[in-house]
């Protein structure tokens, strides 16, 4: 979506003005933009009165939270310890491969970020891996060529 | 007559496709609308708990249960489940005999629990305010606004339960205390940061059962004078946000909550904040400054939350599965709480038994079960019947327990005089393929990456832990290591801030204690014995036990494996990448590990 001053003004002041707001607003921005532009964050201090730095802190203290925009299919891989145990760290060797680029990375094309993440809660099904909330279980690195290839060709959403 | 159709919609079955059964079955249903002497009703439920078979269908009065059931199967399970009165045994869960059980209760799975917190979760629907109080939801909280602070609380502190979410401190000595100041505003919140991984308990009561959760909290704020309340989730439980939002927002338009609780002079606000994503946001003073939004960073606790919390006002802050045993205790008294666990450790607990076990998802059983009970009778054994190794307790703050020690009853006290701890109730079992030293290696990298970096035993500590940890695990291994491991840890435990420092060591500590030789055969051997450490392991094929069927090969991510249809295949060590996945595939356990000690030496040399 596209950052304009208009849109993110209209998303901070459907919050009242209480820096109890702060993390919710970024977190809004960073679901509307994949990530939390620039100028939302000048906007957001403005509003709330307090300096950038702190919000700065916080953007870069959550996890949830990115500066920096994210490509346009997202992948996380779940390392958390069911799905690490049951083989996580050879998926995101995998993923790593097949597109070049480390957790936390994007793909120079935009078209793929890769994430990490510590757990979704599918413990059951390991080693869990999301492509845009579609979820995958007991993914293989077999089944993740596949996956990815689908992806690529515009099948997963 | 009428039938009902239960599908699960927790997050594992959804995950499953679940969603796309409810869809199917409807369609079924209504395809099948003809026939008038069964009216179907079709309810999607929270988690049934046993998310490894999802998704779930569960046929009610006749009590019959189906597992893995795809879209497809909708039209025959209308047909001839609801309309009619026939088994469709391969849907059914096969007993260790191999035998088809028809209930939840003939099942292995489900026949050793005890359900008390769980019990509505999956019998419910989660989105539907009618169904929680058609089975007495909220007439705990009714009672509470008639009884008196100092009963309410006297009934909870009678139960003995203590905080689930780890720490386990008395709940109703925290809201004695919390009562007792006479400073207003007080708040209440309740701690849904389910951070520990290979943990989901807390996210399958907030999803599966909203109401009994915020009947807790609502109990939790009458009791101590608090006028507004708190939900902290974590961010990455979307629909456990969805349905306490949903549910609160139900509660107010009921009158249950808002601007009087049932009708009463009490008056409560409830709000959802959503966690940032932080590990350190579990942390009582983290949590309450990410609820004020600032930086989740802990404070020194010289002053307890409980006097100068939120805003510095007296707040109260329980973990969900506390909370939702409290309406329990309120209605039928805490002397019958506390008749079921053990003397230190009333009421149940529920546990997330994931891991190289047979069957996985969620249990709950009275304090005081041991663990092999729990891997054994519920989980079923160990995945393919390999020996069973260690099983890690209580998340990145725990401790890995082995195998001598199965027969501890588990309740608060056990597993902390181990060095373990219960946690919240996350339960990793683990096999002979599971390396002990990366296990820790893993644990303190997820505990470097979260610890927020305030104070500097946790900050560096943890730093130079994972260095170490690494070389051990890529062949770098020193002597003196181990005892440096140590000495780092205790150090952490006696200086850092909050609990997150003082526990981190917990992972790294109990695998030197209890699996010290795997650290001593990776240093001196340069050898990792469960295969696991790449720089340390090479993969070969055994010719006597290959058949020949081409599995491995087809699952080698690099091509490194080659072979014709049933003959000996063969690894090639230039390509091979020593993921394992040829070991996790082949049937016939013909895949051996050995060091690879060459290697390393040759890549030092260069």
């Amino acid at each position: 979506m596209e950052v304009s001053r208009e849109n993110i003004e209209e998303l901070i002041h459907s919050y009242e003005c209480s820096q109890r707001h702060a993390l919710a607003i970024m977190q809004d921005m960073q679901r509307r933009y994949q990530y939390i532009p620039r100028e939302g964050l000048n906007a957001l201090a403005k509003y709330l009165g307090c300096p950038v730095s702190s919000l700065y802190a916080m953007a870069t203290f959550y996890k949830a939270l990115s500066l920096v925009p994210k490509g346009e299919h997202i992948i996380k891989c779940c390392d958390g310890t069911a799905c690490h145990i049951r083989g996580a760290s050879t998926l995101i060797d995998g993923v790593e491969r097949e597109l070049g680029i480390s957790p936390g990375e994007t793909t120079s094309d935009g078209l793929f970020s890769f994430e990490t993440v510590n757990c979704l809660g599918s413990c059951a099904m390991a080693p869990v891996l999301v492509v845009d909330d579609v979820y995958y279980g007991r993914v293989t690195p077999e089944k993740l060529k596949g996956i990815i290839q689908t992806v690529r060709e515009g099948g997963a959403k | 007559m009428k039938k009902q159709i239960l599908i699960c919609c927790g997050t594992g079955c959804r995950a499953n496709g679940s969603m796309k059964v409810a869809e199917a079955l409807n369609q079924a249903v209504k395809s099948h609308n003809g026939n008038a002497k069964v009216i179907a009703d079709i309810k999607t439920t929270g988690c049934h708990g046993f998310c490894e078979n999802g998704p779930i269908v569960k046929i009610l009065p006749d009590n019959l249960v189906y597992y893995k059931v795809k879209p497809e199967d909708s039209d025959e399970i209308v047909e001839k489940s609801v309309l009619g009165e026939e088994e469709i045994g391969r849907l059914m869960y096969k007993d260790d005999s191999g035998r088809p059980v028809r209930s939840q209760e003939e099942n292995p799975f489900y026949a050793h629990q005890y359900k008390m917190v769980l019990r509505d979760v999956g019998e419910i629907d989660p989105e539907n305010i009618g169904d929680y109080l058609e089975r007495g939801g909220y007439e705990a909280l009714r009672k509470a606004v008639s009884m008196s602070q100092d009963e309410i609380i006297d009934e909870v502190e009678k139960s003995g339960i203590r905080g689930r979410g780890g720490a386990g401190f008395p709940a109703g000595r925290k809201w004695r205390t919390a009562k007792r100041y006479d400073n207003f505003p007080k708040y209440v919140a309740c701690n849904g940061d389910e951070g520990d991984p290979g943990a989901f308990m807390d996210c399958s009561i907030l999803e599966g059962n909203p109401h009994s959760v915020i009947e807790g909290l609502a109990i939790a704020a009458i009791a101590v004078g608090a006028k507004e309340g708190f939900f902290y989730i974590r961010d990455e439980y979307d629909l456990a946000v969805k349905r306490i939002k949903k549910a609160i927002q139900d509660a107010e338009e009921r009158g249950i909550i808002g601007a009087s609780v049932m009708g009463s002079e009490y008056s409560l606000k409830l709000s959802v904040v959503r966690g940032g994503g932080a590990f350190v946001c579990g942390e009582s003073t983290a949590l309450m400054a990410s609820i004020e939004g600032r930086v989740g960073e802990p404070r020194a606790k010289y002053i307890r939350s409980v006097q100068r919390g939120l805003w510095n006002q007296p707040t109260v802050l329980n973990n969900v599965e506390t909370l939702a045993n409290i309406p329990k205790i309120i209605l039928e008294g805490g002397e019958k709480f506390a008749m079921t666990g053990t003397k230190g450790s009333t009421g149940t607990k529920v546990f997330s038994l994931v891991g190289k076990v047979k069957r996985t998802g969620l249990v709950e059983v009275p304090m005081g079960t041991t663990l092999r009970h729990l891997i054994y009778d519920i989980g079923g054994g160990i995945i393919g019947n390999r020996p069973f190794k260690a099983v890690q307790t209580g998340g990145p703050s725990g401790g890995c327990i082995p195998e001598s020690m199965l027969d501890l009853e588990v309740d608060f006290d056990s597993l902390a005089s181990y060095g373990a701890m219960m946690g919240s109730g996350g339960m990793i079992v683990m096999d002979d393929r599971s390396c002990m030293v990366e296990v820790a290696r893993y644990y303190t990298n997820f505990l470097c990456e979260e610890s927020c970096g305030k104070c500097t035993p946790c900050r560096e500590g943890l730093r130079r832990m994972l260095e170490i940890l690494t070389d051990i695990c890529e062949g770098r291994g020193r002597e003196g290591d181990i005892e440096l491991l140590e000495r780092l840890g205790h150090t952490m435990q006696e200086a850092s801030l909050c609990s997150l420092g003082k526990t981190a060591a917990n992972p790294v500590l109990t695998t030197i204690q209890y699996f010290w030789e795997e650290y001593e055969a990776h240093i001196r051997e340069k050898r990792c014995p469960a295969g696991v450490c790449k720089n340390l392991t090479c993969f070969e094929i055994e010719a006597e036990k290959c058949t020949g069927c081409g599995m491995c090969a087809r699952g080698c991510p690099v091509d490194a494996i080659s072979g014709g249809k049933k003959e000996v295949h063969i690894i090639d060590a230039s390509k091979c990448i020593a993921c394992g996945s040829c070991r996790e595939t082949c049937k016939f356990d013909a895949v051996r590990t050995g060091a690879r000690q060459n290697v390393i030496e040759g890549r030092q040399a260069v």
